[in-house]
């Protein structure tokens, strides 16, 4: 095997090392925007800012790897999802679902309650298992692969519960410390104290108050901030939200979105937020896709009624999506009573 | 937890109530087949984690703790109490009789083989059942248990395989206890209280009670242990949503783990009395 097919080997998979990146023609280099810091305030998000992170995708772009020319086309994204269907008992959920999460992309999937985003995020991570279809990461299919090797995939997502999930048996230190005494058996007590140091303070949290408190001890928004400082404690490739918003006040909304924007910019960690605050995907997503509840669909209807940027899904025609991002009942309240 | 009985806005023909019922009775019958399955999956998943990966330390010592030593003075005191009771009961029926003296073999058989290591098990399925069962279902409802497997850590090798382990490996300590403290306890009352002579008292139980009673006895619990284990987390980690699941968790897991042992006690019982006559040449003495 030569030099060029093993590093066209390793585009291919995926595993490159730092390269130069070129722009080409439809690419044109922008420096990475310097990452916010928390609670400072963050302009809406700008055009610039969307080309920035569609650059960030690398798909098309060509690099310069010890002189080699090479065009990135063939990289799978981090996470695809092929024709899902979701069915509990006599209750479909999710139908024929297919979105792809590119590396250093955040998707935010809004929708109403009950359309299940829920259920498609713990697709996501084989939480819940598809009836039919395929969830990929990074080309694997998280059905097929063993327990071992599902159980390793999981050490590169990071995963934000709505409720923070934090383990109430264990201080705030031991929750953060969890995944690295788990999976860094060979870190040392001092540096694994270090980390979590570092990672309570990168969510705005200083160890010397918390670390010692118990989850029942801090409020809500410290909560949420910590079950991001322990979704960040592997250095995942991939961030899960799970409403990481909801039952916050606008100010600590802002700081988790900031924390949020931080991740992908100043980490590049692509990001799937699910949620129903139409400002924090706007804010965060550099794509935007929209489910629609399953039980109000035509027969051929696909559920996802919308994919697109935040700018176009403020000009979108569907009247549903209109009606979402405005946050109009409508004639919902009607609809309901009738079941639907 | 509050009922409200419901409205009822149309009422249903005949036919369809017929309906209604039978297909109530067919969903408990599948329902009842599907757990009973799915608890077989969960304890082949439990004893595969045990067997490859064993428990971690850092797990292993709270559940060893709240187990063994936080079980042991309940369980003692149940057994001391149940030896004196033994001794109240059947005190009369033996003078009656004119066995009075026998009395200490008859307590003291009936605490080895029987009800030493099925109230060590009660009291365990009591105590820390439904604490398991409580536990992990509110960690099931908190979204604890999706966190774990979330960072890679399989949640039946963290959460289960060491309590399993503990119930396991504790039981037979916990019921030698109940054994000794009921021996002790059902002595104090014959001898001290109702006037049975002493050396009759260890004599005819001596006689009496054989190792293999005992050895049947922490034997049997062993499996009260398991069973206990793997019906509580079972229950905590297929807990519905809320506060009521919860609780109900709780206490489906006591009463399916008293069911379970009961089960297993006349199983293991009719086993371990044929081990014993076809191997052993039967009991060991005689009461007459």
């Amino acid at each position: 095997m030569t030099d060029e097919t093993k590093r066209n080997d390793a585009a291919t998979n995926g595993e490159l090392k730092p390269v130069r990146v070129e722009p080409n023609v439809e690419n044109e280099a922008r420096p990475y925007p310097l990452p916010n810091l928390v609670g400072e305030s963050n302009p809406e998000p700008s055009a610039e800012r969307r080309d920035v992170a569609s650059e960030r995708l690398i798909e098309g772009a060509v690099v310069v790897e010890d002189g080699v020319k090479k065009v990135l086309r063939r990289r799978p994204p981090l996470l695809e999802i092929q024709d899902l269907n979701v069915i509990f008992g006599e209750n479909q959920v999710l139908r024929d679902i297919n979105l792809k999460v590119r590396r250093g992309e955040t998707v935010a999937v809004i929708g109403e309650s009950g359309c299940g985003k829920t259920v498609l995020l713990k697709n996501m991570i084989g939480l819940i298992a598809p009836t039919t279809g395929r969830v990929l990461f990074k080309g694997k299919d998280l059905a097929r692969v063993s327990d071992k090797a599902l159980t390793e995939i999981r050490t590169h997502y990071g995963f934000v519960f709505q409720m923070a999930a934090l383990f109430d048996s264990m201080t705030i230190a031991d929750n953060v410390a969890f995944p690295l005494r788990q999976h860094r058996r060979n870190m040392r007590r001092s540096e694994v104290k270090e980390r979590v140091e570092s990672l309570l303070e990168e969510v705005g949290l200083n160890p010397k108050i918390v670390a010692n408190k118990t989850p029942a001890e801090i409020s809500g928004g410290m909560r949420k901030r910590v079950g991001f400082a322990r979704a960040l404690a592997m250095e995942p490739e991939l961030m899960l939200y799970d409403e990481p918003t909801t039952g916050l006040d606008p100010i600590m909304s802002d700081v988790i979105n900031e924390l949020m924007i931080e991740v992908r910019d100043r980490r590049r960690v692509a990001g799937v937020l699910i949620t129903h605050d139409m400002k924090s995907a706007e804010k965060v997503a550099d794509r935007i896709v929209m489910l629609y509840p399953h039980a109000r669909l035509e027969p051929d209807e696909p559920q996802m009624i919308f994919d697109g940027t935040p700018e176009e899904i403020e000009r979108a025609t569907d009247p549903r999506v209109a009606q979402f991002i405005r946050g109009e009942a409508g004639e919902r309240l009607r609809e309901m009573s009738a079941g639907r | 937890m509050m009922r409200v009985k419901s409205l009822e806005w149309e009422k249903p023909s005949r036919w369809e109530r017929f309906v209604e019922s039978t297909a109530t009775i067919g969903r408990a019958i599948t329902g009842r087949v599907a757990l009973a399955g799915n608890l077989a999956v969960f304890s082949v998943a439990t004893i595969f984690w045990l067997v490859v990966k064993g428990a971690k330390r850092e797990t292993l010592t709270p559940a060893f703790y709240n187990v063994g030593v936080l079980s042991l003075p309940v369980v003692m005191l149940t057994g001391t109490f149940i030896g004196m009771v033994l001794a109240v009961q059947s005190y009369p029926q033996f003078k009656l009789v004119g066995l009075e003296t026998r009395i200490g073999a008859a307590i003291n058989l009936s605490l080895v083989k029987e009800l030493g290591p099925v109230l060590a098990a009660t009291m365990l399925a009591g105590r820390v059942g439904s604490a398991l069962a409580a536990e992990l279902g509110t960690m099931r409802v908190t979204e604890q248990i999706d966190a774990l497997a979330s960072m890679g850590v399989n949640p039946i090798h963290y959460l289960v395989t060491p309590r399993f382990l503990a119930c396991l490996t504790l039981i037979p300590g916990l019921t030698l206890f109940a054994d000794l403290m009921g021996v002790v306890g059902g002595a104090f009352f014959s001898i001290k209280l109702l006037g049975v002579d002493w050396s009759y008292y260890w004599e005819y139980s001596r006689n009496m009670v054989g190792l293999f009673d005992v050895f049947a006895g922490m034997f049997k619990s062993v499996f009260f242990g398991a069973a206990i284990a793997l019906i509580c987390c079972h229950q905590g980690f297929r807990c519905g949503a809320g506060a009521e699941g919860v609780g109900k968790a709780a206490t489906s897991s006591f009463v399916i783990s008293f069911v379970a042992i009961l089960f297993l006690d006349l199983l293991l019982g009719i086993g371990l009395d044929q081990i014993q006559t076809q191997f052993l040449g039967g009991p060991k003495g005689s009461m007459i």
